[in-house]
C-alpha cells in the first residue's frame, strides 16, 4: 500500500483516477479471494514502477500507450531497434516532435518563401546578400519542402502510425472482453456511495444491471457485483482523429505531387483552350503528367467591375465578374460567371479569377494609310486605380516611307480616369473608365523579337530602336482621348486610340487531386476530436452483499478515465434511481454506520470496516 | 445614394460614441474591481496555509444528493463521496476577491453590474458599426478588436450566468478589455469601409466569427493558466513551509486553488480546441475558393497551424506523465501567445495575403 501512497506525490488533480485505480488494483493483489480483475493486472505494473509512472496507470483505462520511462537500451541491434521504435512511438516523443514541428514552421512565416512569392525572395536576397548563401544552404527559402521540415513531420507520422496500430488492436481487445470485475474495496474509488437496504442482494444486482443497461452501459454481473463501462466512443473518436491526420497528410502530399497550376490573361472576346501551349505560365508537381490536363475551352464574353463611387473608400472594388462561355469536347456551350470567390469547375479543374485590367483598342497605319496593326492591347495595372502600362508592338507588315521593312514599338501608359487637363499627371483617379486617356510614345527599329531570348510582351526593348522626335527634336509623346490619332513624323504613319476599350481578366487554372480526401479527413478529424474530448470513458460498479445482520449492503463506485466533473453527478443519479427500487432500510444499530459518511476510509480502520468484512464473508 | 451614405456615416459616428462610452463604463467596473480586491485584503487570510499545514486529514468533498421526493419513510439518502488521489494538495478554493468581506463583495457586485452595462453598450457599438458598413464587423483590425473584446466579455458573462465560479476573472478581464479597446481606438481605428471582393464570402463569416470566439475562450483559459502558475508556486511554497510575501499571500490566497484553476483552464482549452480546428478548416476552404489553393503557407496560415500544434502539444502534455502541471501550463501559455501573435503580430510585422488591415 505504501508504494501507491508515496507514488502519488508527483501528480496534480488529474492523477486522481489513475492512482485510485492503482490502489484498487493493489488491493485486489493483496486481498485473498478478490477477483482477478483487469485493474489488478494493470496495477501490478504500477506497483513495480516508480513514482511518475504509476500516475500513468490511469491511462490504462484507455488504450493510450504506456510510457516506458525506464526502457533503457537492451543488448544487440534488434534490441536497439526495438528501443528506438518504442521511443519513437511514445507519447513523450510524439509531444516533442509536435513541438518541433510548430517551431520549424516559424522561420517560413518570417523569411519570404519561394512557394509563396518568389519575387519577394529575390528582393530579400538582393538586400541581404551576405546571408543568402547560408540561408539557401539551410533551405530557408523553401522551409515547407526542406529536408529538415520534412524529416520532422515524417518522423511524427511514423510515430503516429506506430501509435495508432497497437492502440487499435488493444481497443478491439477491450471491445471483445467485458468490463473488469469490481475491485475489492470500492470505497477507494474516486466516487463512492453506499446504503443498506432490505431488498435481497440478487434483487439489487438485477435492478442495477437493468438500470445500467438502460443507461447504455456495457454491463454484466461478476459474483457479488455488477461491472459496467461506458464511453467507448471516446477512444473511437481519438483513433478516428489520429487516422484522419494521416489521411489529411497523404491527401496534401498527393495534391502537392500531382497538382498543376497555370495562368492565362484573356481579353474580352478571346478564348482559352486547356493545353500546355495556351498557358502564359505553368507550374506542376513533380509527378504531374501534362496528359492529365482536362480538355476544355472557354471564352471571356465580358468582364464587369464595379467600384465604390463615394465615401472614404471611393474606388474600392465591389464586384468583379467574368462572364464566360465554356465547353468540353463534344459537349454543348455553357454560360457561367466566374467571381473572385466562385471559380468555374470543369471535371475537377478549377478556373479562378485573379486580376483584371484594360486593353485599349488601337489601330496602327503606315505612311500610305494601310492598317498594319489593329487590336486590343492588354496593359498591366500598376496601382489600385488601374493606372496601366505596357507596349504595342508591330512586328511585321510595316514599311517606312522608303518602303523598307522595319518594326514599330510604342510605350503605352493608360489611365481609366484622367485627373483632367492642366493638373493631369498620368495617374488614374478612379478604377472605372470614366475619362480614359492613352499616352503613347513611339519607336522604330528592331523589336529584338528574333534574338531568340524570351521577351516580355508588356515591355519594349528599345536597345535597337530609335525614338520618334517631334519638330523641335524632343521625343514625340502624346496623350490621346478616345478616337484621337497621333501622327508619326515624316510620314511614318499614325496610331489611333479607337473608341472601344476592352477589359481583360487573368485566370488561374488549377488542378489539385486529393482535395476531396483532405476535406473528408478534416471533417473526420473534427468529429473525432469532439468525441475524444467531450466523451468520458468511465466504469461503474455496484456491489450488493448480505451483511451480518441480514440487511443488504449496497456499494456503488465510479472511476473515470480522466478527471471528470460529471462522474460523481452521474453516480449520484444512478444511485438515486437504484435507491428508489431498493430503499434504505430502517436505521440499524450504530455499528453499521456506512464508512463513507465519515470520510474516506483509511488503512487503520479498514480491518474493522463492516462492509469489507461482510464482503469477504460473502465470498466464502 | 448620398442619403444612404450619410446614414451610414451617422451610424459609424454613433458606433464610435458607444465604444467610447463602453470604455468609460469599463473603467468604472475596473475601479470597482480594484475596490473589491483592496477591501477584500482586510479580511483574514491564510486559509490555504491552514489547510496545507494543518494536521486534519484533507476533507473529502461530500456531495449531498438531494432526493426527488421528501418522503418520510426514507431515512437516509445515498451520499456520494469523492476522493482525491493521495499526493494532490487538498486545498479549498480561496474566498474570492472580496475575501468574504461584505463591503468588498458589494463592490464586486457593482463591478459585475457595471460590466454587464458596459457590455450592452459595447455590443451596441459593434452592432451599429456592422450596420454602418452593412456587413459583419470584422473587415479590419479595428473592427476585429472591438468585436473580439465584446465576445470576450460575453463569454465571461455567460459563464457567470451559468453559475460557474469565475468571478476571479473579473479584474484581469476588464483590464484586458480596456487595453484592447484603447489600442483599437487609438492605433487601429479605420473609418467605415467595405470589403474588397476576396473578403466577401460566407466562409469568411464562418471562419472569422469562430476565430474570434476561439480567441476569446483561449484568453479565458490563458488567464486561468497564468493564475494557476502563480497559485501553484504559492501553494508549494506553503507546503514546503516557506512564507510567501504579504502581497502574494493576500492576493493569491483569495484565488481558487491551483487544482481548480488548472482544471478550469484545461476544460476551457480542450472544449474550444475542436472549434479552433474547424476554424482553420473553414479558412482553408475559403482560401481554396478565393486563391485557388486551400493551403499555401501564407504567414497567417502558418501561425494558425503553429497555434493549433501548440494547443495539441498542450493536450498531449496533459496526458503524458512528467509533463503535467506546470510544464503543460507553460505550453498552454505559449499556445495563447501564438494565437496573439497571429492576431496582432502577423498583421503588423509580416505581410501576406491575409494582411488586409
Ligand atoms: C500529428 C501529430 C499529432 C497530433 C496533431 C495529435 C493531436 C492530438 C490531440 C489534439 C489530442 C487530444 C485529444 C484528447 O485529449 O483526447 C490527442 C490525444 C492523444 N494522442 Fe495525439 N496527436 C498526434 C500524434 C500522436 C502520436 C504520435 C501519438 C502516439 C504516441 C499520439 C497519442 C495520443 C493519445 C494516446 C491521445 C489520448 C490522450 C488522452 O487519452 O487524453 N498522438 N492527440
Amino acid at each position: 500500500m505504501s508504494t501507491t501512497e508515496t507514488s502519488g506525490t508527483t501528480g496534480t488533480g488529474e492523477t486522481r483516477a489513475g492512482t485510485a485505480q492503482a490502489e484498487a488494483g493493489n488491493e485486489a493483489e493483496t486481498e485473498a479471494g478478490a477477483a482477478q480483475t483487469g485493474s489488478g493486472t494493470e496495477a501490478a505494473s504500477a506497483q513495480a514502477d516508480t513514482g511518475a509512472a504509476s500516475a500513468e496507470t490511469g491511462s490504462s483505462l484507455s488504450t493510450a500507450p504506456q510510457e516506458e520511462l525506464t526502457g533503457g537500451p537492451v543488448l544487440g541491434v534488434i534490441g536497439w531497434a526495438r528501443w528506438f521504435w518504442r521511443q519513437l512511438t511514445s507519447m513523450r516523443v510524439a509531444l516533442i516532435l509536435l513541438l518541433m514541428l510548430a517551431l520549424a514552421a516559424v522561420p517560413g512565416s518570417l523569411i519570404p518563401q519561394n512557394s509563396v512569392d518568389d519575387l519577394k525572395v529575390r528582393a530579400w536576397q538582393e538586400k541581404n546578400e551576405s546571408w543568402t548563401p547560408l540561408f539557401e544552404k539551410l533551405q530557408l527559402f523553401d522551409v515547407y519542402s526542406s529536408v529538415w521540415f520534412s524529416a520532422i513531420y515524417i518522423l511524427l507520422f511514423v510515430s503516429l502510425i506506430g501509435c495508432i496500430v497497437p492502440r487499435t488492436w488493444q481497443f478491439v481487445g477491450q471491445l471483445r472482453s467485458r468490463p473488469p470485475a469490481a475491485p475489492g474495496r470500492l470505497g477507494r474509488m474516486p466516487a463512492y456511495t453506499t446504503w443498506r437496504t432490505e431488498a435481497a442482494p440478487e434483487e439489487v444486482r438485477e435492478a442495477a444491471l437493468a438500470l445500467l443497461k438502460r443507461r447504455r452501459f456495457r454491463a454484466h454481473t461478476v459474483k457479488d457485483a455488477v461491472s459496467a463501462e461506458k464511453g467507448y466512443l471516446r477512444e473511437v473518436g481519438n483513433l478516428i482523429f489520429h487516422v484522419a491526420l494521416i489521411v489529411m497528410l497523404v491527401a496534401f502530399a498527393v495534391g502537392q505531387l500531382f497538382k498543376s497550376e497555370g495562368g492565362k490573361l484573356i481579353v474580352e472576346g478571346d478564348g482559352f483552350s486547356n493545353t500546355l501551349t495556351h498557358y502564359d505560365d505553368f507550374r506542376s508537381g513533380s509527378l504531374y503528367d501534362t496528359d492529365d490536363l482536362v480538355p476544355f475551352t472557354f471564352m471571356l464574353d465580358e468582364f464587369t467591375g464595379t467600384y465604390e463611387t463615394n465615401g472614404p473608400q471611393r474606388g474600392t472594388p465591389r464586384t468583379f465578374e467574368a462572364a464566360v462561355t465554356w465547353s468540353q469536347p463534344g459537349g454543348k456551350d455553357q454560360k457561367s460567371v466566374i467571381e473572385v470567390n466562385k471559380p468555374l469547375v470543369v471535371d475537377g479543374t478549377k478556373v479562378y479569377l485573379l486580376a483584371h485590367g484594360y486593353a485599349p483598342v488601337v489601330t496602327v497605319r503606315d505612311g500610305k494609310g494601310k492598317v498594319v496593326f489593329s487590336g486590343a492591347v492588354p496593359l498591366l495595372p500598376i496601382d489600385a486605380n488601374i493606372t496601366s502600362q505596357g507596349s504595342i508592338k508591330v512586328m511585321d507588315g510595316y514599311r517606312d516611307k522608303n518602303g523598307k521593312k522595319t518594326q514599330l514599338g510604342f510605350k503605352a501608359f493608360f489611365v481609366p480616369t484622367f485627373a483632367g487637363h492642366g493638373n493631369g499627371n498620368m495617374f488614374s483617379t478612379f478604377p472605372a473608365p470614366d475619362f480614359p486617356v492613352l499616352a503613347l510614345t513611339g519607336y522604330t527599329g528592331s523589336l529584338g523579337v528574333d534574338s531568340g531570348l524570351p521577351q516580355n510582351v508588356y515591355q519594349l526593348d528599345t536597345t535597337e530602336m530609335k525614338q520618334f522626335k517631334d519638330e523641335k527634336g524632343d521625343p514625340l509623346a502624346e496623350r490621346l482621348l478616345q478616337g484621337e490619332t497621333m501622327k508619326l513624323p515624316d510620314g511614318a504613319g499614325s496610331i489611333t486610340f479607337e473608341k472601344e476599350i476592352k477589359e481583360w481578366a487573368s485566370f488561374q487554372i488549377s488542378q489539385s487531386p486529393g482535395n476531396g480526401w483532405a476535406l473528408a479527413g478534416a471533417v473526420a478529424a473534427v468529429a473525432g476530436l469532439v468525441g475524444s474530448l467531450f466523451i468520458q470513458r468511465r466504469r461503474v460498479w455496484v456491489r450488493a452483499v448480505r451483511g451480518d445482520d441480514g440487511v443488504t449492503v449496497v456499494e456503488m463506485a465510479g472511476l473515470g478515465r480522466s478527471e471528470s466533473p460529471k462522474l460523481p453527478e452521474e453516480l449520484a443519479d444512478l444511485a438515486l434511481t437504484l435507491h428508489e427500487r431498493t430503499p434504505t432500510a430502517p436505521e440499524p444499530p450504530a455499528i453499521s454506520e456506512p464508512p463513507a459518511a465519515s470520510g474516506p476510509p483509511n488503512d487503520s480502520d479498514d480491518r474493522s470496516d463492516p462492509v469489507e468484512v461482510s464482503a469477504e464473508g460473502a465470498e466464502k | 445614394m448620398t442619403l444612404a451614405a450619410a446614414t451610414n456615416e451617422n451610424l459609424a459616428e454613433i458606433s464610435n460614441i458607444l465604444i467610447y462610452s463602453a470604455m468609460a463604463v469599463y473603467t468604472l467596473a475596473f475601479l470597482a474591481h480594484i475596490a473589491e480586491w483592496v477591501l477584500g485584503s482586510r479580511s483574514k487570510v491564510g486559509r490555504t496555509a491552514a489547510a496545507l499545514t494543518g494536521t486534519a486529514p484533507a476533507a473529502a468533498v461530500t456531495v449531498q444528493v438531494r432526493g426527488k421526493q421528501g418522503g418520510t419513510a426514507v431515512l437516509e439518502k445515498p451520499k456520494v463521496v469523492t476522493r482525491s488521489a493521495p499526493g494532490t494538495r487538498d486545498v479549498p478554493d480561496g474566498p474570492g476577491a472580496a475575501g468574504g468581506t461584505v463591503q468588498g463583495d458589494l463592490y464586486g457586485r457593482i463591478a459585475i453590474s457595471l460590466t454587464v452595462l458596459a457590455f450592452a453598450v459595447h455590443a451596441g457599438g459593434v452592432l451599429t458599426r456592422a450596420l454602418s458598413v452593412q456587413r459583419a464587423p470584422w473587415g479590419n483590425m479595428y473592427e476585429f478588436s472591438i468585436t473580439f473584446s465584446s465576445v470576450l466579455v460575453g463569454a465571461y458573462l455567460v459563464l457567470l450566468a451559468a453559475k460557474k465560479k469565475v468571478r476571479w476573472l473579473g479584474l484581469p478581464l476588464v483590464g484586458t478589455v480596456l487595453a484592447d479597446l484603447g489600442v483599437a481606438t487609438t492605433w487601429l481605428y479605420t473609418a467605415s469601409d467595405q470589403l474588397v471582393p476576396a473578403l466577401d464570402s460566407y466562409w469568411l463569416w464562418i471562419h472569422v466569427s469562430t476565430a474570434i470566439f476561439c480567441g476569446a475562450v483561449f484568453y479565458l483559459g490563458a488567464v486561468g493558466t497564468l493564475l494557476y502558475l502563480f497559485r501553484d508556486s504559492y501553494e508549494s511554497k506553503l507546503a514546503r513551509g516557506d512564507q510567501p510575501g504579504a502581497f502574494a499571500t493576500s492576493v493569491l490566497d483569495r484565488l481558487p486553488s491551483a487544482a481548480s484553476l488548472d482544471k478550469f483552464a484545461y476544460r476551457v482549452n480542450a472544449a474550444i480546441f475542436p472549434l479552433w480546428t474547424f476554424t482553420i478548416i473553414a479558412g482553408a476552404i475559403w482560401a481554396g475558393d478565393a486563391w485557388g489553393r486551400y493551403w499555401g503557407w501564407d504567414p497567417k496560415e502558418v501561425w494558425s497551424f503553429i497555434t493549433w500544434a501548440a494547443y495539441a502539444c498542450y493536450l498531449h502534455a496533459r496526458a503524458t506523465a512528467g509533463w503535467k502541471g506546470r510544464k503543460a501550463a507553460v505550453l498552454a501559455l505559449i499556445a495563447f501567445a501564438c494565437w496573439l501573435f497571429n492576431y496582432y503580430g502577423v498583421n503588423i510585422f509580416v505581410d501576406g495575403l491575409h494582411s488586409y488591415a
